[in-house]
């Protein structure tokens, strides 16, 4: 299987320049994630791959497996390329939470439906 | 090897998996499902079973001293936990796809839950009778934390053990469904979602009543 376990922690170093946070609180492991142009000629290959992989809607974790690199790596990138305008985010609301641990019944419902059309 | 098929070679960019049923361009609205439980017990096999996509899996990572900040410091020379889940998805409709975990459940691995798996519309805890004990800590978090979920003893060819016999052994609140699956069979594994997405529904007529 595919794996960055071995990967060398200087280029996830490179690769975020070395920040270790800034990534956008709001970004869910299942935002979707939606390229807005193409990719440019000496644009960081990690931010140039993530245009090509989100030609159709594609959520966090799949960009991440995708690249092979942690899903906090990959939250920094997705900061860069949302704060540019060049993809556009589009988060799971409304997602059940503490306050409200159970999902709506229209949400229920249609899960049920395609689940029994398996 | 295979034989002369004359596949093209796939252009940079193109997914490795799952390009081959890239999500429609509607699509706005991600859910998720966590299945949870020890190593070995058929997560992977689960999700693969009812999954439109070959399982993929990623990693996360937390610094030891972290407590759920994002901190790449680890980077730097620190240590740092790394944990591998897997993860499949489901196309409900036309604005609408269902993501479905798979992850270890044990408290080492339970940072992948506040990272991740928040806001999931429900668990599946998924147990092997020969290892109850790994299932434990999954099942007091969940219901600490008011996540709805329900536990599939997943069969291994166990025939010793009723399904009440497993109740009490995992001292199962009684409020929660207890079913067995094959996690192979895409029928089962099937009827496990079903069953929690029952249960949840269940729950909301409940609170309102
Ligand atoms: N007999 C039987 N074997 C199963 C069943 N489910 C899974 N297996 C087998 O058990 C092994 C482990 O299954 P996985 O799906 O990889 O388990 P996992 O929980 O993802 O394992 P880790 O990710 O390594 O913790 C595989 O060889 C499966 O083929 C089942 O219902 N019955
Ligand atoms: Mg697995």
């Amino acid at each position: 299987m595919s794996s960055h376990r071995g990967e060398s922690p200087d280029r996830l170093y490179v690769i975020t320049s070395g920040r270790s946070s800034g990534a956008d609180d709001s970004l869910d492991a299942v935002t979707l994630i939606v390229a807005e142009c193409l990719p440019t000629q000496g644009m960081q290959s990690e931010h140039a791959e993530i245009l090509r992989l989100c030609v159709s809607p594609m959520a966090v974790v799949e960009v991440a497996a995708h690249l092979r690199l942690p899903v906090t790596v990959v939250r920094i990138l997705l900061t860069d390329l949302i704060d540019t305008g060049r993809v556009t985010a589009r988060h799971p609301a409304p997602a059940p939470s503490p306050a409200h641990p159970l999902a709506s019944p229209d949400v229920l419902e249609k899960v049920l439906v395609a689940l029994h059309n398996l | 090897m295979h034989s002369t098929t004359s596949e093209p070679a796939p252009e940079p960019g193109t997914p490795p998996d799952g390009s081959a049923s890239p999500l429609a361009d509607s699509t706005e609205q991600a859910l998720k499902i966590a299945v949870v439980g020890g190593f070995g017990v058929g997560k992977t096999t689960l999700v693969r079973s009812v999954s439109e996509i070959r399982p993929l899996t990623t990693e996360e990572t937390m610094t030891r001293a972290g407590d759920g900040v994002d901190d790449l410091s680890g980077v730097e020379g620190k240590r740092t936990t790394t944990v591998a889940f897997d993860f499949g998805r489901i196309t409900l409709d036309a604005t609408s796809v269902l993501y479905l975990f798979g992850a270890p459940g044990q408290e080492r691995f339970w940072f992948l839950w506040d990272r991740l798996f928040t806001g999931a519309l429900g668990a599946v805890v998924l147990v092997d009778t020969r290892r109850l004990e790994d299932s434990f800590y999954a099942i007091d978090r969940l219901e600490a934390q008011g996540t709805p979920f329900i536990v599939a003893h997943n069969d291994f060819g166990d025939t010793e053990h009723t399904l009440d016999e497993v109740r009490s052994a995992l001292d199962l609140d009684p409020a929660v469904p207890l079913v067995r699956c094959d996690a192979r069979e895409r029928e089962s594994a099937k009827q496990v979602l079903i069953a929690l997405v029952h249960h949840v529904c269940s729950l909301i007529t409940r609170r309102a009543g």
